[in-house]
């Protein structure tokens, strides 16, 4: 009988460790758990596809152009804001990247000059959305537009071969393939994951990131510096977006003045299907960094299942609905 | 009478709205003053200025004897004042120890956060403080399933945690039970024994006179009057109350 009794206790204990474990981490399982199946789909759908590096390869080149960008821009949705406007920062800071570049002949100069034009660009956002109380959607579209005008002005339509860049150091450190394999940009996206969630959840910043998505007000009452932190926020977002517009043009020699066009809705359904609430207060790095991948995989999955490309947006369109309504169940349940 | 706050000529508006107009409140060491007034008496705006929240048009305001300039929030909190606000300024979807800490996260001095600690305190304060002992409610847990009371109760902790000297309690007891307001009414004579002050604020004038050793009375934005509650019974103050209410004179 006691013995039963002090077997139990433990058990039960372990049990609701357990329960407590899958309820915080719910979301997070749950895109893991979307992401298996999917690739378990695509493994047996087209296994001369997915069972091969090449696949893989190409994923981790060209995610991470825009992956970069939605890592920091999970943390501006959890405040409760948006930031349309990034694919426009790409093409600023690679203006600004030729510019420095032009000027002093150093490739170094003109990496710095990228994200710092980002970073402006960003802290402008944040300026004209917090000190003029505008709301992000709508300020963003506008500063989308101006953006991308300011590239065309300035460009003329006007490319840009990046072939200076072959043999450099920073095209190496970048963008090459890492023993002969790994593109750099993909240990470079891990590094700015790391980096995001450390301040999301080590860092004053996050905490408060959190916090002013959760209840303005509250934070507001408490003494966090709102207005403060939202604008860096959309600062991280313009560096990141800046950094991603390097990461891309390097990597293809080239840069395109419509560098970013057609990023805009990949790098929002990542964030959403990563499980960041657009209510805000609610999101995480994790499910971001694995939303951006499936998002990726996607359209090469449908194409080598043999589905014709008409099939893309379909399944996207299925596979983002689905998934969000899932998060929303769970959170139910976590209630 | 060394007070630990002063506030002097304070006006108020918003917009065409005039809040508080020339208002001179103090409170002494170790002191609970009962703030009373109808809605719409400038209690809450008096209070938020306290805090830091909303800045006086003019006036002035001094803590222990000096004069404090752009008072904001955290300067507030680390001049020692801690509220309990009306609307309890929490964030429900976090977790208990992020509320607990919340704004005045325990970091280093590059803003790392001390997330260990900060957990450990909270399951102190939840043991210490609040009396929990099941096991479902820890640190971790995240406060949207808490009741009334109990985020009431994480509102109180919070404000007891930083050692406040001045303790601002906005309408505490709405929505509580009755056992929670005999409670909350402990907490706040728990105060004086401490050798803190206090300022409560309700509607309930029992509630008031029975913990405060003075009482102001704010009407339209100024100060109507003030009593020692050893003075006064609770029914000449209720008489009080209702005389202010409607002639806007106490007597």
């Amino acid at each position: 009988m006691t013995a039963r009794v002090e077997n139990s206790k433990p058990e039960r204990a372990r049990y609701a460790a357990l329960t407590q474990f899958a309820r915080r981490n719910g979301l997070q399982i749950g895109i893991v758990g979307v992401m298996l199946g999917i690739w378990l789909l695509f493994i047996i759908g087209a296994p001369e596809t997915f069972l091969k590096k090449d696949i893989y390869r190409a994923l981790m080149t060209s995610v991470p152009y825009w992956g970069v960008i939605a890592l920091p821009l999970t943390m501006v949705i959890i405040a409760g804001d948006i930031d349309l406007s990034f694919i426009s920062i790409m093409a600023v800071g690679m203006v600004a990247f030729w510019e420095g570049y032009d000027l002093t002949n150093s490739l170094g100069i003109a990496f710095a000059a990228a994200l710092v034009s980002g970073f402006l660009v960003g802290l402008l956002n944040g300026i004209i959305i917090v000190k003029m109380g505008i709301p992000s959607l709508i300020a963003t579209i506008g500063t989308q537009f101006f953006w991308r005008g300011v590239v065309e002005v300035v460009r003329r339509g006007q490319g840009e071969s990046l072939t200076l860049a072959r043999d450099t150091v920073l095209r190496d450190v970048l963008v090459s393939k890492v023993g002969g394999y790994v593109p750099a940009q993909v240990i470079w996206m891990i590094l700015v994951a790391l980096v995001v969630w450390f301040i999301l959840n080590r860092h004053k910043l996050g905490a408060h990131t959190y916090l002013i998505g959760d209840n303005e007000g509250s934070a507001r009452l408490m003494g966090v510096n709102v207005d403060r932190t939202r604008m860096l926020l959309f600062a991280l977002v313009g560096v990141a977006s800046a950094f991603g517009g390097v990461l891309q043009s390097l990597d293809v020699w080239y840069f395109w003045p419509n560098l970013g066009e057609g990023y805009l809705m990949n790098t929002l359904a990542a964030v959403f299907l990563g499980g960041t609430s657009v209510f805000g207060g609610t999101g995480t790095i994790l499910g971001t960094f694995v939303g951006c991948f499936i998002i990726g995989a996607i359209q090469p999955g449908i194409i080598a299942v043999g589905l014709t490309g008409y099939w893309t947006k379909l399944i996207y369109g299925l596979i983002i609905t689905v998934s969000v309504a899932m998060h929303a169940i769970v959170r139910r349940r976590m209630e | 009478m060394d007070y630990i706050l002063e506030m002097r000529d304070i006006t108020k508006s918003f917009g065409e709205v005039q809040s508080l107009r020339n208002v001179n409140f103090r409170v002494a060491a170790n002191e609970i003053v009962g703030l009373l007034g109808d809605n719409g008496a400038g209690k809450s705006t008096l209070i938020k200025i306290i805090t830091g929240y909303h800045r006086p048009d003019s006036g002035e305001i001094l803590f222990r004897g000096q004069k404090v300039e752009d008072l904001t929030v955290p300067k507030a909190r680390a001049l020692g004042v801690e509220t309990v606000y009306q609307e309890r300024a929490l964030a429900d979807l976090q977790t208990l120890w992020r509320n607990i800490f919340l704004g005045r996260e325990l970091s280093n001095r590059f803003g790392v956060l001390q997330v260990k600690r900060m957990k450990e305190e909270t399951h102190r304060l939840m043991v210490e403080q609040m009396g929990y002992t099941s096991s479902a409610v820890n640190p971790d847990s995240v406060i949207k399933t808490f009741s009334g009371g109990e985020k009431q109760g994480v509102a109180i902790t919070r404000a007891l945690y930083f050692h406040a000297e001045l303790v601002i309690l906005d309408e505490p007891t709405m929505g509580l039970s009755l056992h929670e307001t005999r409670k909350l009414l402990n907490f706040v004579r728990d105060i004086k024994v401490a050798g803190k002050s206090a300022v409560f604020i309700d509607h309930n004038v029992f509630h008031v006179y029975s913990v405060a050793d003075r009482v102001v009375v704010l009407d339209r934005g100024q100060i109507a009057g003030e009593f020692l509650t050893k003075d006064i019974t609770h029914d000449e103050l209720m008489e009080k109350m209702y005389r202010v209410a409607q002639t806007g004179s106490l007597d």
